[in-house]
């Protein structure tokens, strides 16, 4: 489903990653962990397409189509959902507005019907609701006023929303209070545990994997990924640290 | 007899084009003047219109408690004013919305002076403006508080964002000030889109211009939020922004 091979990238002509491989199958969830710098969320971002995260060398492709080719919004429409480890703010733009011309943009360029408002709306308010989110806050501008906590929630609504195939999910566990891992835990697993639908998931700690179980773990560190393993490799890296772990 | 032809040396005329203005200057020539009594209250809401160039000058003189808000869509193809000239008695309120949406080579400018005559009264002024190509924006926004005038509360916010390297806004905020006991604000930022938030759009799956069309309406239709009936405004808005994204 997704299969990133020997993957160089820089952020202002810096070297952040050195050659990451990995392949995640439909039906998975890969964990990916490391350690502050090690290059996660450039590994998150150059998925997505930000601009500035250059790729120098190696490929990424995603359902057999190359990803690096593509647009973030050609992206999208393929179903790639990042989440983003910090949500931005839009003054000004409602997050029912957001989400509705997003999701119509998608649709529209796979040849989908576009939804009505009603219908938006209908889907929206059902997504709030199973993430535990109350559907007035989309009435208010993206992100503004929002806790941390929020932020994160609203990034699996909009995930429930999009229903993606693929989701790179970047620390979407920090900032989260137990009651809100939980929630956000099972919105991952409702929304992306399924066949033909794969996460990565990046994270710093054990705790969210008690929740959406991976059936890989990956250790990233200087930019490659360095020891790969099943679930107990979580736990191990927990109990004896990052340095013990990946030596 | 019809009052002389500006010159650009005349400060509020300084960024007009006034090759355009020429033509059609006697229609112009003499300030439309409006007068709201004491206690009463006006909105207009000024939507552009088809021609080439648009201007509205305007004397509006409130009397004691009164209330104006005028919104006004300043976008003509070639050159668009909209000038005012405000007096404020005791107590009065006046606000005044405004963008300059510019596209191509068009000059669009918002040109106010608010005289803060009597004590205790409010002015707001909220100018937006969005401009691509070679396109100039303007506000040149006077605030006077006359000698007596305490307790005047006048604010100015101006925002504009460039959409293309060769367009050009300015803006000039200004205020004279002879009373010891008011609160006059301003604030007046020249930018342009942010990229996170085009990225975090563009991730959802929206394409770069239409990116770009959320995150301008965003900017602008918060102006119109107060107006008792804003829908012809705000699409009025909507289109011209489609126009230079």
């Amino acid at each position: 489903m997704l299969k990133i091979t020997n993957l160089h990238a820089t952020v202002a002509d810096k070297p952040i990653l050195n050659g990451v491989s990995l392949h995640v199958p439909a039906g998975e969830v890969h964990a990916i962990m490391g350690p502050n710098g090690s290059g996660k969320s450039t590994l998150a971002y150059v998925l997505a397409g930000r601009p500035g995260y250059a790729v120098s060398e190696g490929s990424a492709s995603f359902d057999g189509r190359d990803l690096l080719a593509l647009e973030p919004h050609e992206r999208a429409a393929a179903g790639l959902f990042l989440g983003f480890q910090y949500p931005v703010e839009i003054p000004g733009v409602s997050y029912l507005q957001f989400l509705r011309e997003s999701l119509n943009s998608q649709r529209r360029s796979r040849g989908e019907a576009e939804l009505s408002g009603a219908e938006f709306i209908k889907l929206a308010r059902e997504q709030a609701k199973l993430l535990g989110m109350d559907a007035e806050m989309l009435k208010r501008p993206v992100n503004v006023g929002f806790s941390g906590g929020e932020k994160k929630r609203a990034e699996m609504v909009q995930m429930g929303i999009m229903n993606p195939k693929f989701a790179v999910l970047d620390e979407t566990d920090s900032g989260l209070d137990i009651d809100a891992l939980k929630a956000v835990g099972a919105g991952i697993n409702r929304i992306m545990r399924g066949p033909g639908k794969g996460v990565l998931l990046i994270t710093h700690y054990q705790r969210l994997l008690d929740y959406v179980e991976p059936d890989k773990v990956h250790v990233l560190n200087g930019g490659r990924i360095v020891r790969s393993g099943g679930p107990e490799l979580a736990k191990e890296l927990e109990r004896e640290g990052y340095v013990e772990a990946a030596a | 007899m019809t009052a002389p032809f500006p010159t650009r040396k005349q400060e509020d005329w300084r960024y007009a084009d006034l090759e355009a203005l020429q033509p059609v200057w006697e229609q112009f020539a003499e300030p439309l003047t409006l007068i709201v009594g004491p206690g009463e209250t006006f909105e207009e809401v000024w939507l552009p219109t088809a021609d080439d160039v648009q201007v509205r000058r305007i004397q509006l003189a409130l009397g004691a408690g009164a209330k104006a808000r005028i919104f006004a869509l300043n976008t003509a193809p070639v050159y668009g004013r909209v000038e005012l000239d405000i007096s404020l008695a005791e107590g009065a309120d006046f606000e005044l919305y405004g963008a300059n949406i510019g596209t191509g080579l068009s000059t669009n400018e918002i040109v106010t002076t608010v005289k803060h005559v009597g004590v205790g009264g409010r002015s707001r002024q909220v100018i937006r403006s969005v401009l691509n190509g070679k396109a100039t924006g303007s506000y040149l926004g006077k605030v006077e508080v006359a000698r007596g005038a305490q307790q005047t509360d006048a604010e100015q916010s101006i925002k504009a964002m460039l959409l293309d390297r060769g367009a050009t806004a300015n803006a000039k905020p200004e205020l004279e000030i002879f009373a010891d006991d008011v609160k006059c604000a301003h604030g007046a930022t020249v930018g342009e889109l942010d990229a996170m938030q085009l990225f975090y759009a563009e991730s959802r799956g929206l394409d770069p211009a239409g990116a770009r069309a959320l995150l301008l309406e965003g900017f602008i239709m918060g102006l119109w939020d107060s107006a008792s009936d804003c829908g012809a405004i705000a699409e009025a808005a909507r289109a011209a922004l489609q126009r230079v994204v």
